[in-house]
């Protein structure tokens, strides 16, 4: 019974107070890697491997996977509930808030300056998913060869797919297998 | 009830098909909720984002959440809240159950390096989108390009950048206001 109080209590702070996207919770699970041990760094590195490569946020992802390794099926259950509890109570709240001042001119104006910012923060985290995608450091590094800065197979697949999207605008999910399928039978990972 | 459900499935949907964090789910957002159902508007969605980057709580889960409980107060808050977190519980699950080296398979690594690529032109063609609702004059596109700009290279909290646009937009306003 311990455990899954733990479990809860250790996530419910992490969605409390984690600010931003899933990898914002990567310093609280250190912390709590190292306050505790029931878990090590090991397990986190072991942990995102397993997020970047199944469908799902991140964030939600390592409180099932600790929750699990620590309390089973139902260990999973608590550290999910225990994360999403937080975000519940606070953006009910603010949702409250904001349809009573829906319409203000004062809060109009911040959304005006809102907008772009936040468009500007995803064009942010697309960039850095770009360079981990499309742009090999690591072989750059290794081999000193500049045409191994750009991963030449990962350009032509992406440049065919903002083609392919702007011209069809089906459902993202059709792009994500086609790319999966190309992904393999290319060996992109180089494996 | 039955719209509760289908904040549930549609939810389930978008959590089980976004690879990656919450940015990631942005294009299915986009398809699923805005295009499909009508449930928000792009705008909507940007106000979400923002307001979801400086509150507590990873941004996928607010984001369900506030798209929830406009549909349906506190119950459609908790539906898609469940919804969105139901298919990486069922998964994550099943692969640290029974899949002890499932990252090292050559095909995972394989398929995972090709929607990686995909996931970051699914997210530029979503900026391009949004970029026609919120980048609409000069101060807006500065705003949009100092943001970017500065969030790739100085690597300060989205806080500062929700907060100082936010502020600089009721600057603007005011002043705009006053010329007229």
């Amino acid at each position: 019974m311990m455990i899954y109080l733990q479990l809860f209590y250790e996530f419910f702070k992490i969605g409390l107070f984690a600010i931003g996207g899933g990898l914002a919770t990567l310093p609280f699970l250190q912390d709590f890697a190292d306050r505790t041990g029931l878990i090590t760094r090991g397990d986190i590195a072991n942990m995102i491997a397993i997020s970047e490569s199944t469908p799902g946020p991140i964030g939600i992802n390592s409180a099932t996977y600790f929750g699990y390794q620590l309390g089973g099926v139902f260990g999973g259950i608590t550290a999910v509930v225990g994360l999403v509890t937080p975000s519940i109570i606070i953006i009910v709240l603010i949702s409250k808030i904001l349809s009573k001042f829906k319409g203000n001119r004062y809060v109009d104006s911040v959304f005006y300056g809102l907008r772009p910012a936040s468009t500007g923060l995803i064009a942010a985290a697309g960039f850095g998913v770009a360079e981990i995608a499309l742009i090999g450091i690591d072989a750059f590094r290794a081999s000193g060869l500049w045409m191994d800065l750009f991963r030449l197979k990962h350009l032509i697949l992406a440049v065919f797919l903002f083609v392919l999207i702007k011209k069809t605008n089906r459902h993202p999910v059709v792009y994500i297998a086609l790319s999966a399928v190309v992904g393999i039978v290319f060996h992109f990972a180089g494996v | 009830m039955k719209e509760l459900w289908k904040l549930f499935l549609t939810f389930a949907r978008i959590g089980g098909l976004t690879f990656g964090g919450g940015y990631a789910m942005l294009p299915m957002l986009q398809k699923e909720v805005v295009e499909k159902y009508g449930w928000a508007t792009e705008e909507e969605l940007m106000d979400y984002y923002a307001i979801g980057q400086c509150t507590p709580g990873i941004i996928a889960i607010n984001t369900a959440t506030f798209i929830g409980y406009k549909r349906k107060k506190l119950a459609g808050a908790i539906f898609a809240t469940y919804g969105v977190v139901f298919p990486s519980l069922i998964i994550i699950t099943i692969i640290a159950a029974f899949i002890s080296n499932f990252s090292d398979l050559a095909i995972v690594q394989n398929a995972f390096s090709g929607i990686q690529v995909c996931v970051c032109v699914l997210i530029l063609n979503a900026v391009l989108r949004l970029m026609k609702k919120s980048v609409i004059d000069l101060p807006t596109a500065l705003i949009f390009a100092a943001v970017a700009l500065l969030s790739v290279f100085s690597g300060l909290s989205p806080i500062f950048f929700v907060l100082g646009a936010g502020a600089v937009g009721v600057i603007l306003k005011s002043l705009g206001g006053k010329s007229k």
